[in-house]
């Protein structure tokens, strides 16, 4: 299968979409070249920098007929138009008793690892997730991104992408025929007996290599990305640690009230699933500190091969 | 353009059915049969009405807390504004929204909101969208001056204008956000001189004469059609009752301004007016005051008899299929 890059897959979701649906609009702070060029300045839009004016304007474009597409850039760059985000599209569907639809796709980058501190560097996902009225993708491959991106494009609710910065130049297979991927489906990353390692985004790329390592070690890892966390496939989880008996969940978002404590809450408070255990699940987060500069101090920070392969090795030895 | 005689009767007829549905609103809640929020629109009439006289039924609205002489200006059906500020299953958003997120979509009213400055981006989205269709349909978005101090709104304003947007920002300047003076709180004298800044027409109004807002609207609305861009327009007008009903933020308004505003009840201007011009005398006013208050009573009925939503159904509605 050819193979591509995480960014060009992006693009490609883009283009196949604009193409196959004339309501699509684009808005942007900044040129998207390649949509430009093929659709035109009326559907591809460059804005002011005015968060909340082209958030809440692809509301308006929803609720009008349109299918707007918002590249908001950074996800800290989406907090200056949290009103328009939290307050208007999460909520604007269900206050009105559901009489419109509202699709929208709002794109932002998240995490950590580029030296570019605290408010260009942040993975806010967890706090949206909070929020009902939104669906969230997080995807962590090209195949992935592609897939989920158009499925997104074409659900007809207001969606999230996250999608995280030190993936852009990831090659990934991507088949050239047409395909979409369903919400709320994860992915089996790699197949493994010992530990169920749920990771979500660059910590699927870390989280096999650590299981690379484990191997060695004679440690059996299952990685599974859940891709979406609203809807959150909460059964493929459950079902792998049914079957491994253990549990870590890494993700680069810091640890209070984040993604990985709701997937472990959702796994124990199973019943089946928690008389199955055989250790704590263990969490691997970024820290609870905003991203520092200094690369020491922003390696510290966030999860690494090193602190999953300690967290896996920690199930194993910590028998119930 | 003058204004044919029928268009001045049904505008008139209108104002005074917001008034007395709002009346019979405030009358419900001091009953103890409405909870939560109302915000009257009383002594604002003739900006809703005014405004909307110009659109069609596929023009598009968006409006605010104060929401309610927006909804019947552009069409909606009191009984099921009265069933949703009820908070009844029959209501316009199932009871999930009340008083101040009344919407009909199906009438171009893209929805009232609860958070002050919010319905500016939305409209100049919708906006875009008649820019985009093509033809010449024009959005409206109805806004208090307490409005004009969120970024949203300049920055709406400037997007409709770099865009050209066949968009109206209607201002109903009454003086204060809540208890604050507009005087106080922004440095310009008025808020349309802000439409300088953004490179569109800006006008101040008298918001309580029928005419002049029916005037000013229109050349707006016209220029909106035209492919010409945005306005921003200021009505100057004076809201009647609290910011909202229920003595939750007691009115600390000095009580001579209303007796003041009072004698400038757009209403009853109107009424003086229809009179003098000879389109109508008492016995015909009394007439369709009745036939205005039986239908908000029809609407209080259908309200009343409405079900109760199911508890269960505050799951529903979350995501559209």
């Amino acid at each position: 299968m050819r193979k591509i890059t995480y960014e060009d897959a992006v693009m490609e979701a883009l283009q196949e979409e604009f193409r196959r649906d004339d309501k699509t609009v684009h808005l942007a702070t900044d040129m998207n070249e390649p949509l430009l060029e093929e659709f035109g300045e009326e559907r591809v839009r460059s804005t002011p920098i005015s968060e909340s004016a082209f958030v809440g304007a692809a509301i308006g474009l929803a609720g009008s007929g349109f299918r707007p597409i918002v590249d908001i850039r950074m996800a800290t760059f989406g907090f200056v138009a949290m009103d328009q985000m939290m307050n208007q599209a999460a909520k604007i569907t269900y206050m009105f008793g559901g009489q419109a639809r509202f699709p929208i796709l709002y794109r932002m980058t998240v995490g950590a690892g580029m030296s570019m501190a605290a408010q260009h560097s942040i993975n806010p996902y967890p706090m949206y997730m909070n929020i009902p009225g939104l669906k969230i993708i997080l995807p962590s491959t090209p195949y992935d991104v592609k897939g989920l991106l158009k499925t997104a494009i074409r659900d007809n609710n207001p969606v999230i992408s996250f999608e995280h910065m030190g993936l852009g130049e990831l090659v990934g297979e991507v088949p050239e025929e047409e395909y979409t991927l369903p919400l709320g489906q994860a992915s089996l990353k790699k197949e493994g007996s010992d530990v169920t390692v749920v990771a979500l985004a660059k910590m699927v790329h870390l989280s096999l290599e650590a299981a690379g390592e484990m191997e060695k070690e004679g440690i059996s890892v299952e990685i599974i990305d859940p891709r979406t966390l609203m809807p959150l496939d909460r059964e493929s989880i459950k079902a792998s640690v049914m079957k491994t008996g253990r549990l870590v969940v890494v993700d680069e978002a810091c640890l209070t009230c984040g993604t990985a404590g709701e997937i472990i809450s959702s796994v124990v408070e199973d019943i089946k699933v928690f008389k199955n255990l055989k250790a704590p699940p263990k969490r691997v987060t970024g820290l609870d500190v905003p991203i520092p500069f200094s690369i020491p101090m922003e390696k510290f920070v966030v999860p690494d091969e090193r602190k999953i392969a300690s967290a896996i090795r920690g199930v194993m030895e910590d028998n119930l | 353009m003058p204004i044919k005689n029928e268009e001045l009767k049904l505008m008139f007829r209108k104002m005074l059915t917001i008034r007395r549905f709002e009346e019979r609103a405030i009358q419900e809640y001091q009953n103890g049969n409405l909870y939560g929020f109302i915000h009257s629109y009383i002594g604002q009439e003739a900006i809703a009405v005014g405004v909307c006289s110009h659109l069609r039924i596929d023009d598009r609205i968006v409006s605010n807390h104060r929401g309610h002489g927006h909804c019947i200006a552009k069409g909606a059906d009191m009984k099921r504004m009265m069933a949703e500020i009820f908070g009844k299953k029959t209501g316009y958003c199932k009871g999930k929204g009340g008083s101040m997120h009344i919407a009909d979509f199906k009438i171009g009213m893209l929805g009232a909101n609860g958070i002050v400055g919010a319905g500016l981006p939305i409209a100049t989205g919708s906006a875009l969208a008649a820019q985009l269709e093509g033809g010449d349909r024009v959005s409206a978005v109805f806004f208090g001056d307490g409005a004009c101090g969120e970024g949203e709104f300049h920055e709406s304003l400037n997007l409709a204008a770099i865009w050209k947007l066949p968009i109206i920002f209607v201002c109903e300047n009454n003086m204060y956000g809540v208890n604050t003076l507009t005087s106080y709180s922004m440095a310009a004298e008025n808020v349309a001189d802000r439409a300088v800044a953004y490179s569109m027409p800006g006008v101040v109004a008298d918001g309580n004469n029928l005419f002049t807002v029916y005037e000013t609207a229109e050349k707006a609305v016209n220029r909106a059609r035209r492919g010409e861009g945005p306005s921003l327009i200021e009505f100057r007008t004076y809201r009647w009752r609290a910011h909202f009903e229920g003595g939750g933020m007691p009115d600390l308004r000095p009580g001579d301004e209303l007796e003041e505003w009072k004698k400038k009840c757009p209403v009853a201007f109107m009424e003086r007016q229809l009179f003098e011009m000879g389109l109508m005398d008492s016995d015909e006013l009394k007439a369709l005051d009745a036939e205005i208050m039986s239908k908000v009573q029809e609407a209080v009925e259908f309200a009343r008899q409405s079900p109760e939503p199911s508890p269960e159904d505050a799951l529903e509605d979350i995501f559209s299929e």
